[in-house]
């Protein structure tokens, strides 16, 4: 027994210093550390990276060139006119916001419809499909979404309300709507999942009926996830670009009313950023909007998330 | 809302007349046939898996939550048949209020807790005064022992309270609506023994006005908090007497094997 009595004394003299035995499964271990470390950070470095390159690109414009009065009050986007180029970005705000708030009219109900629905009253096997069929349904790709807006609803629109043009408000407000239900059904129904058990067994004890326990007990208790997802959805309105670039008419206007075109801020970069030589006005301009959305859909989604972490803590 | 449960006096509390049960395929009480006096504590006791939770729960069926029981055989609480179709769920657990094994206050302030099942029950709760609501919790709290300690925090959480005090107010909820028997789930097992001599003060205090079925893992606490007591093995009544008859003279061998710790 020679080999393993060396072996044993090379470990305890090993373990005298202080040192780990560096075989393979030590080499393994830290390899996998250190991966697991970089994937855990790089969100952060992302999110750093793109704030920094966004700014980059559109801050010397908004320091300079910019009249921020001029870019959140003026409904005039010429970026391409040869002689006096503005950059009102208003009609683009409005754009986006009336289509956002028109898909949440339409998704919120249904997408806390489908979580209560799912989550309190379908059991066993129609529970797990139709949870199956909405997380399929937030995996259709935007453009497809779009691609029915523009060949389906658009055609539907002018007919059943015999307006000259399908491509509007109301086309893409319905289609960024069915867009968005899906992730707020999921977290929605996530949210009523957190409720303890024990208050909906508390409340039907004392004579709650189904519809009591959860108006009166799993809605209140389930408060802050509902909010999230409600955010989380109004988030993801804002930042769709596709589907609203094909079925909102993208055409720069105040509207006012659901049959107007519009054209959405998201839009707007995707349709003209192509087309703009790096550095110039026009280019830097877009990043501004760019800069725009980022904010605005960073403190929706962070509010969304403090929101959570609000249940948690109680 | 139907009226409430009228009964000449003598009829038994809770009468069960041959009631099996079945979890799935599974059989959890085998013609259980039992009358339960009003007025008086009783205390169901038996080896885990004897079926007494169970038996506890199907009185106010709310052990149908579960969604694969199967039941056979009657049950009247008072006379009225509770799977009758007449009768409905909700006069069923308004006449029999149920406590946990955990204590489970909802996420709402204490005052609401009291008022819970009276704004589900009571057609006036929409139009009553706040003094009037104010005085139904203020006698539910006091009955339970609890007012002198919360009555300055009333609006406050329920969940804030300590494991004692939740379970006075899940006691305390109970009451507003008169519920005719009280269903204990070992409401003891989470508290300390200082708090567990408090609650079964409370069962002393409330028996005579109300009927009370406990179900208790503890035999001592059966030996001191009930009239009668019940003992269950494997899904049947086994025995049924006076509390101080059972635990000193049981009349069936396995009865006497479990008080003396032989098993369970």
């Amino acid at each position: 027994m020679e080999p393993q009595t060396t072996d044993r004394a090379r470990s305890r003299r090993e373990r005298r210093r202080g040192e780990d035995r560096r075989d393979r499964n030590w080499y393994i271990d830290k390899a996998v550390q250190a991966l697991v470390f970089i994937g855990g950070i790089s969100g952060i470095l992302f999110i750093i990276g793109i704030f920094v390159f966004i700014t980059k690109e559109g801050y010397g414009f908004i320091a300079e060139t910019l009249d921020i009065g001029e870019f959140l009050t003026s409904p005039r986007w010429r970026p391409t006119s040869d002689h006096n180029p503005t950059y009102g970005a208003l009609a683009l705000i409005a754009g986006t916001t009336s289509v956002t708030g028109l898909a949440m009219l339409v998704s919120v109900p249904f997408s806390l419809g489908a979580a209560i629905y799912i989550g309190e009253f379908a059991k066993g096997r129609t529970r797990e499909t139709l949870k199956i069929l909405v997380e399929l349904l937030a995996a259709i790709p935007s453009v497809v979404w779009g691609f029915i807006g523009l060949s389906i609803m658009n055609p539907l629109i002018i007919k059943t309300f015999n307006v000259p043009i399908g491509l509007n408000v109301l086309n893409s407000g319905l289609i960024l709507g069915l867009m968005a239900a899906p992730i707020m059904t999921t977290i929605a129904e996530d949210a009523l999942k957190a409720v303890p058990d024990t208050y909906r067994e508390a409340a039907e004890a004392l004579g709650a009926t189904k519809w009591q326990v959860i108006y009166r007990v799993v809605l209140p208790a389930g408060k802050n996830g509902l909010v999230a997802a409600v955010l989380l959805g109004v988030g993801r309105g804002f930042g769709e670009t596709m589907a609203v670039l094909m079925a909102s008419g993208h055409s720069i206007n105040l509207p006012t009313s659901v049959f107007d075109s519009v054209r959405a801020l998201t839009a707007t970069i995707a349709a003209e950023l192509g087309e703009t030589a790096v550095g110039s006005d026009h280019y830097r301009a877009l990043f501004t909007l760019g800069i725009l959305l980022f904010v605005v859909t960073f403190v929706i989604n962070l509010t969304a998330d403090l929101v959570v972490r609000g249940i948690r803590k109680k | 809302m139907a009226d409430r449960y009228q009964a000449p006096p003598g009829t038994p509390a809770i009468r069960t007349e041959k009631l099996n049960l079945w979890y799935g395929t599974f059989q959890a009480l085998f013609d259980v046939d039992l009358e339960i006096k009003p007025g008086i504590i009783t205390s169901l006791i038996g080896p885990s898996g004897c079926g007494k939770s169970t038996f506890l729960r199907s009185v106010n069926r709310i052990i149908e939550r579960l969604g694969y029981v199967r039941t056979t055989g009657k049950i009247e609480v008072l006379g009225h048949d509770i799977f009758a179709p007449a009768n409905e769920l909700v006069q069923v657990r308004k006449e029999v209020g149920m406590v946990f094994q955990r204590p489970n206050p909802l996420p709402l302030s204490i005052r609401d807790n009291v008022l819970f099942g009276y704004r589900l029950h009571e057609a006036d709760a929409r139009t009553l005064s706040k003094s009037d609501r104010d005085e139904i919790v203020e006698k539910a709290l006091r009955e339970v022992l609890l007012w002198s300690s919360v009555k300055d925090r009333l609006d406050g959480p329920a969940t804030g309270l300590s494991l004692e005090e939740q379970q006075k107010l899940c006691i305390a909820r109970l009451l507003p609506v008169k519920p005719e028997v009280l269903l204990m789930d070992e409401p003891c097992s989470a508290l300390d023994p200082e708090a567990t001599e408090a609650v079964e003060e409370l069962l002393w205090r409330l028996a005579g006005d109300y009927t009370i079925l406990i179900v208790t893992h503890n035999m001592a606490q059966a030996r001191r908090a009930s009239n009668e007591c019940i003992f269950m093995l494997l899904g049947k009544v086994i025995e049924h007497g006076l509390t101080e008859e059972l635990f000193v003279t049981p009349q069936d061998q396995q009865t006497a094997d479990y008080i003396e710790g032989k098993y369970g």
